[in-house]
């Protein structure tokens, strides 16, 4: 029996979020990420850790042991904190643990009846809940699949298809006329999927956002007060600040916890045009910088040219607040006028953004990723030592296909047989 | 005054093909009464096409019937004449065992087996009608009036339903039938209102073998060391031939090409569909046009007679047109045609329409097996005659059900396929069906299979002796295997090359290398000369495959818990909030009999599952109570 992993609570939302586990190796992989001299059965506060010691969240970690668990296996729980970039690093340490993957939509459920632990008042509940995950899920899929990566995976799916169909005729159709050595073509087939799914899972922008958080820059004309408005939503003195216009000369990086997300702001210099050589590539650096951010805001007055274009989601607010008898849409660092809405505002954006997309999605697709460019590469280690592999080849090209369904959809030995037929003649 | 009779049985087959004999002999090892009805003794063990059995996915079908003490396996190695282990060079799960079969031989040894099965007659004659007690179906009237009365009724009947048989423009009613009485057991079939569909096949002409010119002609001889297909078997008993090759050429292409018109297939008289993997000439040099030359295998047909069976031609166009572009081919050149190729298109019943016990869902006591399920092949119609006649007799006697999965055995996987998702072509068997490729070996069908043949009593006490000690030889090289833990420096010195940072290993964790084999571990432990090669052989392939087999396995479990989750026939889906109607209409038609064949239907989501297993736990618990 796989062990199996999820979020639990709905995605996205702020306050608490568990992550659930459920299956023989629950409890060792609690473990590893919480540490050990954990209770039987019971509740901790622990610091939850990945695999390099880079501490991800404070969690209350539960234990339930079998049979007595809502599920009726081991279970674990995780009540992290509610923000979508710690539910992705622990999603994410999970999935780097053998013998764990993603649970199904209903999969918890599903193991609960199977072991008996529901009661008929409680199943009826469920249904809708199920039902609601279900759509959930549609959703999500749906989402995958607009874009570049929808495109990928319909590639993706025709070679697979095509490389498994030349091992498969090769092997069902040995009396005929067909190819003896497939190799070639099945290799270069799999070489280029292997390429395509390197980029996706080292490229893919989630695991930059796990990693180093959603970058967020202040733009805005020389003292307009950035380096004030980033000192006091750092609270400390993180970038120099002075009368003087032009003292920030690099971009400054501030890393904090926006209400739960990682986000970094970064301070760029004051945009305007300069003779200052120094001073000039600060600017050049701080706009192409400011301009790759997930988030710009700008500090500009109503009606003035902004220094970069604005993109999407992007906020505009009025510099130096308490100065202003007209406080609205205005923020100050000195006195904090205004602080709470922008910080509200980044929030909301980058919520929606994270919750749209489905992080905890393509987290899932990540994995199936990994695991389907893994039996590939093992395939092709088989079919490169001859035909009389070529049945395992078979298989581990079948385990990847799977892997991968989550994204190219289900490929069926009628898919490989509807390939055969059409590019060979066979039939003696 | 009443001349005709009445006879009870429990269970009644109808038609003596390849379905037809296994189902009966099955039945009568069971121990019911078995009656094998057929229009005559001579149709038994008629093989319609192509004189060979087994092959790569068929093979493997023999061996699990043989297992059970099926009859096809051990019929076939007694009339092989050229046995070939297709694969050889592959690994194990993929290699399947053929031969060439002589007719003659096959026909009569095929009679005698079942002449002389105990609890089994055979009576000749036509069924006309069932027998009908409302909606039961509960025995067969015959051709003179006779009735025959049963518990159960297994149809093996092949191609009879509107079988229309087309060699060019001239089209025929085929089938040994014709008359009124079999119209009416079609009409009778009709008014039960199952789904039908049409299907069609061919055959190529049967040449005279004295008149080829066998000069100069490829030949492919079988197997030093045939591969036989029983358990029971030790070797081949027939005098073992050769076959022939030769080719088509572009002579042969433009005869066939300018007469295309003048096929059935392709002017027009056929609207059947045919199997993709078996196309005619027609259809070879039509789509693949690119391809100047086709190869045709000449197997002969018998010892006892000159009958050439030219595998790769099959064709629908007429006689003289077959005579011409035989004739163009190499070797061919004055050969005389014994009798023309022909297409034969047919009715087949979708065989959704049945449960995995192969009975008609909607009519009690009526089971269907073979060509008419929408299957083509001699291995496919005897493992479903298999399935329906240990079935049937089980049903007689009110025992449970017998039930094949897709994780023990290829019949398990063919009859979940069929009635889980219906045939769009002639349905054949092929080892990529089975997505547990690796352990449904032929060479291990036994142990998957020979156990439940023991505990249902359908095999003999022979086959339960040889079974028995098998069993307990691969236990002992096991043991042996085991016992002992070698370190790397043991091992390298037992001349064995190996990674000499590793730990201790066993000699079986060794032998899961791919180049060692078990002669190889001799020096190390001599225990093993006790081993018998075949047993030898067994261990070494299992080896080979244990990572992948343990990695199956959690599948194999996730299935079987599945397949054990029933979902009641009378089962209402529509019942279930939450499911989308799409997903409703089809569970409502699919009519799925577990949570397995359920999860399989397309479009299905593990959501969807647990909501179906919500209210499947619900209603059980409802039961209960
Ligand atoms: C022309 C042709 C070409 C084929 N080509 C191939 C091929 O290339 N490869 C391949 O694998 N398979 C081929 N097949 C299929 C293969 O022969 C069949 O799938 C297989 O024999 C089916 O077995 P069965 O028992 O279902 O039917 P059959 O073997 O056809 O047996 C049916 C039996 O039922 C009897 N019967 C019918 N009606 C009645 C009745 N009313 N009362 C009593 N008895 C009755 C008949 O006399 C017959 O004995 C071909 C079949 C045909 C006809």
């Amino acid at each position: 029996m796989d062990t199996i992993y999820a979020l639990a609570s709905a995605a996205g939302k702020a306050g608490i979020s568990v992550i659930r586990l459920s299956g023989p190796a629950a409890f060792d992989a609690t473990r590893e990420l919480a540490g050990s001299g954990l209770t039987e059965r019971g509740m901790a506060l622990r610091g939850l850790r990945n695999s390099d010691g880079v501490l991800l969240d404070q969690a209350l970690v539960l234990t339930f042991p079998g049979p007595n668990s809502f599920t009726g296996e081991d279970v674990a729980e995780f009540q992290v904190h509610g923000s979508v970039a710690v539910i992705d690093s622990v999603l994410h340490s999970l999935s780097k643990i053998n013998d764990l993957r993603p649970a199904e939509a209903g999969e918890f459920t599903r193991r609960a009846l199977e072991n008996g632990r529901l009661d008929l008042a409680q199943v009826e509940g469920l249904a809708d809940l199920i039902d609601a995950e279900t759509e959930q899920q549609r959703i999500q899929a749906q989402n995958v699949f607009v874009g570049k990566l929808g495109n990928l995976a319909e590639q993706w799916r025709i070679s697979l298809i095509r490389a498994a169909s030349l091992i498969e005729a090769t092997i069902d159709f040995a009396d005929e006329d067909v190819p003896v050595d497939v190799s070639p073509e099945v290799n270069e087939l799999l070489d280029a999927v292997h390429s395509d799914l390197q980029t996706q899972i080292n490229g893919s922008r989630i695991s930059e956002r796990i990693r180093d958080g959603f970058e967020i820059a202040i733009v805005g004309p020389p003292n307009v007060g950035k380096s004030t408005l980033l000192n006091a939503l750092a609270g400390r003195e993180a970038a120099l600040t002075s009368e003087h216009a032009g003292t920030t000369r690099d971009v400054i990086e501030v890393r904090m916890n926006l209400a739960g997300l990682p986000v970094t702001f970064l301070d760029t210099a004051g945009l305007r045009e300069t003779t200052d050589t120094v001073e000039g590539m600060g600017i050049a650096l701080a706009r192409k910088r400011a301009e790759q951010a997930d988030l710009r805001v700008f500090l500009s007055e109503n009606g003035d040219k902004l220094e970069i274009t604005a993109q999407e989601d992007d906020i505009i607010v009025r510099p130096k607040a308490d100065l202003r008898r007209q406080k609205e849409q205005a923020v100050s660092g000195v006195t904090g006028e205004g602080l709470n809405e922008l910080i509200d505002g980044i929030t909301e954006v980058l919520r929606n953004r994270t919750a749209s997309a489905g992080l905890a999605t393509r987290e899932r697709h990540r994995t199936a990723m990994i695991r389907a460019d893994q039996a590939l590469l093992t395939a092709q280690d088989e079919v490169s030592k001859g035909p009389e592999r070529y049945d395992i080849a078979a298989e581990e090209l079948r385990q990847g296909i799977r892997a991968l369904e989550s994204l190219v959809g289900r490929v069926d030995v009628e898919n490989f047989l509807d390939e055969i037929f059409a590019s060979f003649c066979v039939g003696k | 005054m009443f001349h005709v009779k009445h006879l009870d049985f429990d269970v009644v087959v109808v038609g003596g093909g390849h379905a037809g004999t296994e189902a009966a002999h099955a039945s009568a090892r069971i121990g019911v009464r078995t009656v094998l009805i057929t229009l005559s003794k001579d149709d038994i063990g008629v093989m319609s096409c192509n004189p060979a059995i087994g092959g790569l996915g068929k093979g493997h079908l023999v061996r699990e019937i043989d297992a059970l003490d099926g009859i096809i396996g051990r019929i076939a190695d007694v009339a092989g004449i050229q046995f070939r282990l297709l694969n050889r060079r592959k690994g194990p799960a993929v290699q399947g065992p053929r031969a060439q079969i002589d007719r003659a031989i096959y026909k009569r040894a095929m009679l005698t087996e079942i002449e002389s099965c105990e609890n089994l007659t055979i009576l000749q004659g036509e069924a006309a009608d069932f027998l009908m007690e409302g909606e039961r179906v509960t025995g067969v009237v015959l051709g003179d009036g006779s009735k025959v009365t049963a518990q159960a009724v297994v149809l093996t009947t092949g191609t009879f339903l509107r079988g229309v048989i087309h060699i060019g423009d001239v089209a025929r009613p085929g089938g040994r039938m014709g008359d009124k009485p079999s119209v009416k057991l079609a009409e009778r079939i009709d008014s039960f209102g199952l789904p039908l569909g049409r299907l069609k096949t061919g055959t190529p002409p049967r040449l005279n073998g004295q008149t080829i010119d066998w000069n100069g002609l490829e030949m492919q001889p079988g197997d030093d060391d045939p591969a036989l297909f029983s358990f029971l078997s030790s070797n081949a008993s027939a005098r073992q031939i050769s076959c022939g090759i030769t080719h088509t050429n572009p002579k042969t292409h433009e005869i066939i090409e300018q007469n295309l018109n003048r096929s059935a297939m392709y002017g027009g008289h056929l609207d059947g569909v045919g199997p993709r993997y078996c196309p005619s000439i027609e259809d070879k040099i039509v789509r693949f046009s690119e391809k100047n030359s086709h190869q045709v295998f000449l197997e002969p047909e018998s010892l006892s007679d000159h009958v050439i069976y030219p595998n790769g031609i099959s064709t629908s166009l007429p006689v003289d047109i077959q005579n011409e572009y035989v004739r163009s081919i190499k070797g061919l050149e004055s050969v005389e045609i014994l009798q023309p190729g022909y297409a034969i298109e047919y009715d087949y019943v979708d065989p959704r329409a049945l449960d995995a016990q192969l009975a008609v869902r909607d009519i009690p006591g009526l089971y269907l097996a073979g060509q008419i399920n929408g299957t083509t092949g001699y291995e496919e119609a005897a493992a479903q005659g298999l399935c329906a006649g240990l079935n049937a007799a089980h049903a007689a006697l009110g025992r449970d059900p017998i039930t094949f999965s897709r994780s023990d055995s290829y019949i398990g996987v063919m009859i979940d396929d069929l009635t889980t998702r219906g045939v769009s072509e002639p349905y054949r068997m092929f080892t990529s069906r089975a997505e547990f490729r690796l352990s449904l070996r032929a060479d291990n069908a036994d142990q998957r299979l020979t156990p439940l043949g023991i505990s249902i009593g359908c095999v003999s006490d022979n086959r339960k002796a040889v079974y028995r000690r098998k069993k307990e030889q691969i236990a002992q090289a096991y043991a042996i295997l085991t016992e002992s833990h070698f370190t790397p420096k043991q091992i390298g010195d037992s001349g064995i090359r190996i990674n000499q940072d590793g730990g201790r290993r066993t000699a079986l964790e060794l032998l899961t290398f791919p180049d060692i084999t078990i002669e190889s571990l001799l020096n190390l432990l001599p225990e093993l000369d006790a081993v018998e090669p075949e047993i030898r052989r067994q261990v070494e392939r299992e080896a080979l495959y244990v990572h992948y087999i343990e990695r199956q396995q959690k599948d194999i479990d996730a299935l079987r818990r599945d397949e054990h989750q029933k979902i009641p026939s009378d089962f209402d889906f529509n019942g279930i909030s939450g499911l989308s109607n799409e997903i409703k209409q089809k569970l409502s038609r699919v009519k799925p009999a577990n949570l397995a064949q359920a999860g399989k239907i397309d479009g299905m989501t593990p959501a969807a599952l647990t909501l179906l297993l919500v209210r499947l736990r619900r209603n059980q618990k409802a039961d209960r109570a």
